[in-house]
């Protein structure tokens, strides 16, 4: 069972925009909107980089979202299902702040 | 079987058109084709003379594609009037001597300018208004004088008059009749045109008589009216009228009108049966039609029936909508009320100066005729509605009513049209062309134009040919919806105007106020765009930062692999060695791989991102300053060497490209810019393929504008000629500033302008002759953006807060790993082939 580990300050992170943490040797895209924080994997499955924390993020049809800078596929904040091509997702983790402290779980 | 020998006497824009119709029809194999050509050179553009004045030139005129006779073994003699016809032998002969025979004969002979029978109209300064030659000797007494009268104050002498004010002259226009355009308008248009033209700065004399041109004090010439009123002015141009030029005709027997005019019946045959008339010198049913479409209709008659497949000329419409001087006049059919109890409607509109009227049958029921002034609109929808003789709704005067609550009638939407109405007639394009079009894949009105070019000649029927293309895409379920995006029910021109209003500076109160959600990609980098238009707003600013795309947030293009380019300004392309040593020693330090780009710049590939804030700080001490390649804006002026170095050329292109670059540079628009300068004709900077191009000549710079085109390339269009380097400076702050107002979301410069109503000769209206009152204004507003512009990297180097954001992780100081391959001594980005092979290296460590 994995707990969540303590990355970064709330200060680290960017008011409706995005940052790439190292977690355990993990790349984790760290999302801000909303008060909320978001965590997904910066791995673009589609354009095979480590640049999901780049993408620009707000909302469709309600879905709070991502869009992959490299090539504008929209993933969802909170579940990492990609919203343009079906069967493609990428790992979500669980999140939270605390004491303006950022937790993700892997 | 031998071919069939056609000769057509006359290359004007008639002759030439029914000679390509005929060259594409399926039976043009068993035709021999022979025209007689008198002017020194082919078919040419007679309807938009005037631009000559105001930047084309005569081979921009041209209607002839390069080799177009050579290659469809038509044999042309230019410069060589045909004098004689034996109709008996069937031969022509020419003022050169050839004699030709033929089979059929083609009379195509046009028209020339009627000038009236006053004393003095030979005098020196008194011209007519028809060939370049004309034009030509304009320019001359232009040049000479200050002031210039256009005799004339039909459609072809209001023209005419632009193109005095173009000359530069002080410019009257004198009309016989008691107002202006008397066959096309009524009292009440013709007085809204004359104040309009009026404003313009031309002085319009009605009612007035001429009876003598004599010697002037001051000018030239002084003219002389029937009331005792005198005139003094340099030039005297004739534009009273047409008349066909029948005189070969009738020397060899062919039967003519009684007021001239080569008879034709509607096959467009003469009394002889082997010999057609067509065009301005042909006299159908009592009329000399002035125009060119129906003399290209009567071309398809004859090419028909060459091809033995029916075709007759029945008469054509004479409605027209054109432009003048920048003012919408448009008629339609009969607008007297000829038919004594025909009933009119009128709405007049003093503030907004507009004056429309519609003439309808006594019962209400069909539309005879209309006027339209200062806003034609409407003249798409009431041609259609006359010539297929559609009902009118109950209250007719709906159909020139100002629909302000938005309502509309559907009744008479593209949909009430039938699939034969013909929508452009300078393509003859119907309703069913655009349709099939539509089904073919064309989306866009850019894609109409290309396919069908329907709205490529006089551009009159656009409004018409968008409504049919948004009506039957959402009959496709396409939503024809100019929303941004769901976030707000806005297009990207009416948020910038929002925006520039309500001096609104961040997204969130934008937000809030107009729109909805979170926000997406799409609106968000809009607005990012916009803010940075508008105020020159920083993008690492904290508020800014979440409406940037990843190239303009980290201030570098994202490759393939998630690193960035560097590219920093070289202003015209001209280097110092020192710099080019640093480049290289950055290079060699971080690694990155090193190209010429397309733009004629140095970029440097590969960086990690948090090796940015490092890279540009070493570049900047170094003189640098940032590119902007990663953003929508100004990229790169192209040049050659110019006057400096080169054997050829004119002007100094090089301090012309840095001028340039650094007055544009950082500038925020819909899409990136690049522009062009070329010493010569020779052209090496291919400034044509650019949004903006300068080319300098032995008279100033030539000013080509909207090419480039992206995904569909597109050649610049010549917008202006010899200019001084100030006016270049004046025409681009203008332009540039008008597309970022008004510009959709990512549209180029090549879109845009196929997109405007009116495309290039609206936008020279707009740019050259200030015909918005904007002129001023955006020159100022680009002048502001100028003075307030900083190096992007130079700002995020200097403050912790804005370096802070080029951190690879916000937890760890390890760089992220990046996998790279050597290839002819460089790096380049890994394969998914090679990762998995394991053959990449990682290059993190930096020394």
């Amino acid at each position: 069972m994995s707990e969540f580990i303590q990355v970064c300050s709330t200060n680290d992170l960017v008011k409706n925009s995005g940052v790439a943490a190292l977690i355990n040797g993990t790349q984790v895209a760290l999302f801000y909107i909303n008060d909320e924080v978001y965590a997904l994997n910066n791995y673009d499955p589609i354009g095979k980089a480590n640049v999901m924390s780049r993408g620009m993020i707000g909302d469709l049809k309600g879905e709070l979202m991502v869009a992959a800078p490299l090539q504008k596929q929209h993933y969802s904040l909170k579940t990492g299902v990609c919203m343009d091509v079906e069967g493609v997702s990428i790992p979500s983790y669980e999140a939270k702040i605390e004491n303006n402290q950022v937790f993700v779980k892997l | 079987m031998s071919k069939q020998k056609i000769v057509v006497i006359g290359n004007g824009m008639v002759g030439h058109n029914f000679i390509e119709k005929l060259v594409a029809s399926e039976g043009y194999d068993n035709f021999e084709v022979h025209t007689f050509c008198e002017e020194p050179r082919v078919a040419y553009d007679r309807v938009y003379l005037s631009s000559y004045f105001s930047g084309k030139t005569a081979e921009d005129l041209t209607l002839v594609k390069p080799k177009f006779y050579e290659k469809n073994g038509v044999n042309i003699y230019i410069n060589d009037k045909a004098v004689d016809i034996d109709r008996s032998a069937k031969t022509v002969t020419s003022e050169a001597g050839i004699t030709i025979s033929y089979d059929k004969l083609v009379m195509a002979t046009g028209s020339y300018p009627f000038v009236p029978p006053i004393e003095g109209n030979n005098r020196d300064g008194c011209l007519v208004y028809r060939t370049i030659e004309d034009l030509d000797a304009m320019k001359e007494v232009a040049a000479r004088g200050k002031v210039g009268v256009v005799v004339g104050g039909g459609l072809l002498g209001l023209e005419a008059a632009k193109a005095l004010v173009d000359l530069g002259l002080d410019t009257h226009v004198v009309e016989f009749a008691p107002r202006l355009m008397p066959v096309q308008l009524d009292d009440g248009g013709a007085a809204l045109l004359k104040r309009k033209i009026e404003n313009l700065g031309v002085t319009v004399h009605t009612s007035k008589a001429t009876t003598m041109i004599t010697d002037g004090q001051h000018c030239m010439n002084k003219m002389v009216f029937a009331d005792g009123e005198e005139l003094e002015t340099d030039m005297v141009l004739f534009s009273a009228g047409i008349r066909p030029r029948d005189d070969l005709g009738a020397k060899v027997g062919l039967e003519l009108g009684p007021r001239g005019g080569i008879l034709i019946d509607n096959q467009c045959r003469t009394n002889d049966p082997n010999v057609f008339a067509i065009g301005e010198c042909a006299l159908h049913d009592g009329m000399i039609y002035g125009l060119v479409a129906p003399g290209y209709a009567m071309a398809q008659a004859v090419v028909n029936q060459l091809n033995a497949e029916p075709g007759s000329f029945e008469g054509a419409d004479m409605s027209t909508k054109l432009k003048l001087m920048g003012i919408d006049v448009a008629s339609i059919g009969d607008p007297h009320g000829n038919d004594e109890n025909a009933l009119s409607y009128v709405y007049e509109n003093g503030p907004e100066e507009i004056y429309k009227k519609i003439v309808v049958t006594p019962d209400g029921k069909k539309l005879l005729g209309a006027v339209l002034v200062g806003d034609a609109e409407d003249f798409g929808n009431l041609l259609q509605i006359m010539l297929n003789d559609m009902d009118l709704p109950d209250h007719p005067d709906m159909l020139i009513l100002p629909n302000r609550d938005g309502g509309g009638s559907e009744l008479f939407g593209p949909d009430a049209l039938p699939e034969t109405a013909q929508l452009c007639s300078c393509y003859d394009v119907s309703k069913g062309d655009i349709v099939n079009a539509i089904e073919g894949g064309c989306c866009t009105m850019a894609d109409i134009k290309a396919t069908t070019e329907a709205g490529t000649g006089c551009g009159g029927c656009v409004q018409l040919v968008t409504n049919v293309l948004n009506s039957e895409l959402e009959k496709r379920g396409v939503e024809v919806n100019t929303d941004i995006c769901e976030h707000f029910g806005h297009t990207r021109q009416e948020l910038y105007h929002i925006c520039q209003v309500e001096e609104i500076k961040d997204f969130d109160t934008l937000l809030s106020k107009h729109g909805k959600g979170c926000g997406c990609e799409v609106c968000k980098q809009a607005v990012g765009s916009i803010f940075a238009s508008l105020w020159n707003s920083y993008a690492l600013e904290e508020d800014k930062i979440a409406l940037q795309d990843t190239n303009d947030n980290y201030l570098g293009n994202m490759q393939k692999d998630g690193t960035y380019s560097v590219i920093p300004r070289v202003p015209g392309g001209e280097i110092t060695p020192q710099k080019l040593i640093v480049l290289g020693e950055v290079a060699t330090k971080y690694k990155l791989y090193t190209k010429v780009n397309g733009g004629q710049r140095i970029v440097l590939f590969g960086a990690q991102m948090n090796d940015l804030p490092a890279i540009w700080k070493t570049l900047i001490e170094a003189g640098f300053e940032s590119g902007q390649a990663y953003a929508k804006s100004l990229r790169t002026v192209k040049s050659c060497v110019g006057s400096t170095w080169c054997r050829f050329g004119l002007d100094d292109s090089v301090t012309m490209a840095i001028a340039l670059e650094n007055r544009y540079k950082g500038l925020r628009s819909p899409h990136k810019l690049k522009m062009g300068v070329s010493g010569c004709t020779r052209e090496c900077a291919e400034a044509q393929a650019k949004d903006i191009g300068l080319i300098s000549t032995e008279n100033g710079w030539n000013l080509f504008v909207c090419g480039n085109g992206g995904m569909k390339p597109r050649h610049a269009d010549l917008f202006a000629t010899d200019l001084t380097t100030e006016q270049v400076f004046k025409y681009v702050d203008r332009l540039l500033m008008f597309y970022i107002k008004t510009a959709d979301r990512m549209q180029r410069t090549a879109t845009w302008m196929d997109n405007l109503e009116g495309g290039l000769a609206y936008l020279q209206d707009v740019v050259i002759n200030d015909s918005l009152g904007m002129g001023e204004a955006l020159e100022a507003q680009m002048e502001a953006l100028h003075n307030t512009y900083k190096c992007d990297w130079k700002t995020a180097i200097e403050n912790p807060e804005f370096t802070k954001r080029f951190r690879s992780f916000v937890n760890v100081d390890t760089p992220a790993e990046q996998l790279f391959v050597q290839e002819r001594g460089q790096i380049r980005p890994a394969t998914e082939a090679e990762k998995l092979a394991g053959i990449a290296v990682e290059i993190k460590q930096i020394a």
